[in-house]
């Protein structure tokens, strides 16, 4: 393989297109020196190569990965491929040339540069991934749909379609990533993920509105005084996820107020 | 049939009265810790219409004071008779009182968790009329909860000291996790500010729980369906502060608590100046939030690090460094087991390295397997070396560059925080230290004479 990358890579920005990519490195012996998404225009002095998708060698890459080194190295590379970390097409190239050299002992090379960057994205991905386990609000229309908005860093929406599915396996739902214009629109029994653009909220019900008095008293109330931490709720709740957080949301106030007037507040405070 | 007509009623308003109560039982109940979600998986294909559960617990929120909000955390009722003299709730206090009905908070419940607001719900009580019949309307929630509405969410009750076995085994097929709350850790100080509660009160359905749920896993073994009993295990909580007990006796009691009881967590619980009682420490006591944090880090040692409660502490150190997270303090103590090899130091000898954790020590052994560790090696793993290095040795060699001085060391196991507490130290410059060196050193040795 030479030293100098003489190409840039141009692919659909799919997940089978990025394995072409690296089919064509391995049949090409030659190591790219940026691996770009067709979306990503970017000048660039080198000559630019565009790799077709073609499924027969996004597989078979796929089986030598699975039967080289592990299926947990493959799944490795599927989360890898979620992320947005900077340059992950080449990290993930780079990690598949180990993989295929050292088999399915590279998981545990966690020392090894390459392996490092790309663990960290990953729990950076399955992080959040468990945090919007948590954030995700929704809203109930008045039709019975739930509706929610979110904002990943990563595309963390298949990470979650199943925990969702799962915890309400009789209601329709929808919930819309922002930050990469998709979709995870599920009714019982089934769900997909599509991509949908420009989607808005719309106003709540009076209903929906209630219940979410109802949970910001609640948060409000469920504080110790006395005990106030704002750096460790910041920890915790980042403030990137407050935007989208019923009970973190300026507009409907202090809660407390709304019932102030039927009972005064008495000893305890 | 029962089960339409219930889950399909849809409260047209919601009824005012109920923010009332919602911000009173919310109120008493923010004086319990527990909110975990954890310790049993569940999926809704098993036969609920909602709901499920993650092993690992999901919290949906922090509250201001940074704790985390995984469940709808209220009481059944606030209008208790006991008079226990460190709870807001009792009978001679005067505050405004309230009561769900099971079918409201059954219908909250499910409204909060549809939109993913809280993984469940935790219920306690004030002793309403009777211990019997407090808990017969906690049945009746979690009754309605689980059959009615098909709920499969998580669900913490609290069992009430002195009501009927039958009752409480009741509750426990219907709940993830049960708990009695110890209150004091010893028995002297409850008889002093709990006089309606004895020991043999709190340790009784403690057994019987620890006793249902050993039961219950035999029979799991022959009977794939026999219902489950508390499959999340139970957990306790004391108060710290409010009365003279050492953290020694109060470690001693949770080792005792996790072996004997099977318990899953301890919690504890700084003592928040809720009365003027006489018995009790004054109403402008500020709660001893970091003697809390100290014996929680204890804690972790006891359960997940191998520590015993007899080597953080003894008869005549019965309280935990201020200053030092316990396990720095016992890793100074013991100079002597030190430096390990990274590359071939058992498990067990890894964990108690200070700047090295669970994770990380997994990481380590994982690590290791694929080639020889170095200290840039550990830092990506995310050893923190800061304080691991003076603890450690690669391949037979120190940190490059590591100088070895007590005052540096110390410095080093300070958190930022212990750092503040500490005047002498706070925020000196390195290289100044050569003026200050003995006063420093002298202030440091001061404070931490008990320990060091």
């Amino acid at each position: 393989m030479p030293d100098r990358p003489t190409v840039v890579y141009q692919y659909d920005g799919s997940y089978e297109g990025l394995l072409c990519c690296v089919f064509e490195s391995f049949a090409r012996k030659e190591r790219p020196a940026a691996i770009r998404p067709e979306s990503g225009e970017q000048l660039t002095l080198y000559p630019q190569r565009i790799i077709r998708t073609e499924l027969s060698k996004a597989r078979r890459v796929e089986a030598g990965l699975r039967n080289k080194a592990s299926n947990q190295v493959y799944r490795m590379v599927k989360l890898g491929y979620y992320t947005c970390c900077e340059e992950k097409e080449l990290l993930l190239l780079d990690f598949i040339r180990l993989a295929m050299r050292h088999g399915r002992s590279v998981l545990s090379m966690l020392a090894e540069d390459t392996v490092h960057e790309l663990t960290r994205a990953v729990r950076s991905l399955t992080n959040e991934a468990h945090q919007y386990r948590e954030f995700v609000r929704f809203s109930i229309r008045e039709n019975g749909v739930m509706t929610a908005v979110i904002e990943p860093k990563h595309f963390v929406l298949p990470l979650i379609t199943r925990h969702f599915c799962d915890r309400y396996p009789h209601e329709a739902f929808v919930i819309y990533d922002a930050s990469h214009c998709a979709a995870l629109v599920a009714a019982p029994g089934q769900c997909a993920i599509i991509p949908a653009e420009g989607y808005e909220e719309p106003e709540a019900g009076e209903g929906e509105r209630q219940f979410r008095a109802l949970w910001k008293l609640f948060y409000d109330t469920i504080a110790v005084e006395g005990r106030e931490n704002p750096r460790c709720r910041r920890m915790h709740m980042p403030q990137r996820f407050w935007k989208h957080l019923t009970e973190m949301s300026q507009a409907t106030g202090d809660s407390r107020a709304l019932c102030a007037k039927c009972v005064p507040q008495k000893d305890s405070k | 049939m029962i089960t339409n007509k219930c889950s399909n009623t849809v409260w047209d308003g919601v009824p005012m009265d109920l923010f009332d109560k919602l911000r009173i039982l919310a109120d008493s109940a923010k004086y319990d810790v527990s909110c975990s979600s954890s310790g049993v998986e569940r999926s809704s294909s098993t036969g609920f219409r909602i709901g499920n559960a993650a092993a690992c617990g999901l919290c949906h929120s922090f509250a201001a004071d940074g704790r985390c909000i995984s469940l709808l955390k209220v009481l059944m009722s606030n209008a208790c008779v006991y008079d226990c003299q460190y709870c807001v709730n009792r009978i001679s206090n005067d505050v405004p009182r309230a009561t769900f009905t099971p079918k409201e908070l059954a219908e909250l419940t499910i409204q909060f968790y549809k939109r993913n607001y809280i993984e469940g719900l935790f219920l306690s009580s004030g002793v309403v009329k009777n211990p019997d019949y407090t808990c017969e309307r906690m049945i009746e929630t979690l009754r309605l909860l689980r059959e009615e509405y098909g709920f499969g969410g998580y669900i913490h009750a609290k069992a009430i000291p002195g009501a009927d076995d039958a009752l409480l085994s009741r509750l426990g097929q219907l709940a993830d996790r049960m708990s009695v709350n110890i209150e004091l850790p010893s028995q002297q100080s409850l008889r002093l500010l709990a006089p309606n509660k004895s020991k043999t009160d709190i340790l009784r359905p403690m057994s019987l729980i620890r006793s249902r749920i050993v039961e219950n896993t035999t029979e799991l073994v022959r009977y794939r369906h026999a219902p489950k009993f508390a499959p999340a295990g139970q957990s306790t909580q004391m108060i710290v502060g409010a009365t003279p007990e050492t953290d020694y006796a109060i470690l001693n009691l949770s080792a005792a608590l996790y072996q004997k009881y099977r318990l899953k967590r301890v919690y504890y619980s700084a003592y928040m100046p809720v009365s003027n009682s006489p018995l009790l420490p004054a109403v402008d006591t500020k709660p001893p939030l970091l003697r809390e944090h100290r014996l929680y880090q204890a804690d972790w040692l006891l359960r997940f690090y191998g520590f015993s409660a007899g080597e953080l502490l003894d008869e005549k150190h019965p309280n935990l460094n201020p200053y030092l997270d316990p396990k720095c303090n016992w890793a100074l103590n013991h100079l002597e087991l030190f430096p390990v090899e990274v590359n071939t130091a058992p498990r067990e000898m890894l964990l108690r390295v200070p700047g090295i954790g669970v994770k990380s020590a997994q990481r380590i052994m994982a690590a290791r397997r694929a080639g020889k560790l170095d200290f840039a090696g550990l830092k990506k793993i995310g050893v923190v070396l800061k304080r691991a290095q003076y603890f450690l040795t690669c391949s037979g060699r120190m940190a490059e560059g590591l100088k070895v001085t007590p005052d540096r060391v110390l410095q080093s196991m300070l958190s930022g925080r212990s750092q503040q507490l500490l005047p002498a130290l706070a925020g000196e410059p390195e290289q100044l230290s050569l003026f200050q060196h003995e006063v420093t050193r002298e202030d440091v040795v001061k404070c931490l004479t008990g320990q060091l």
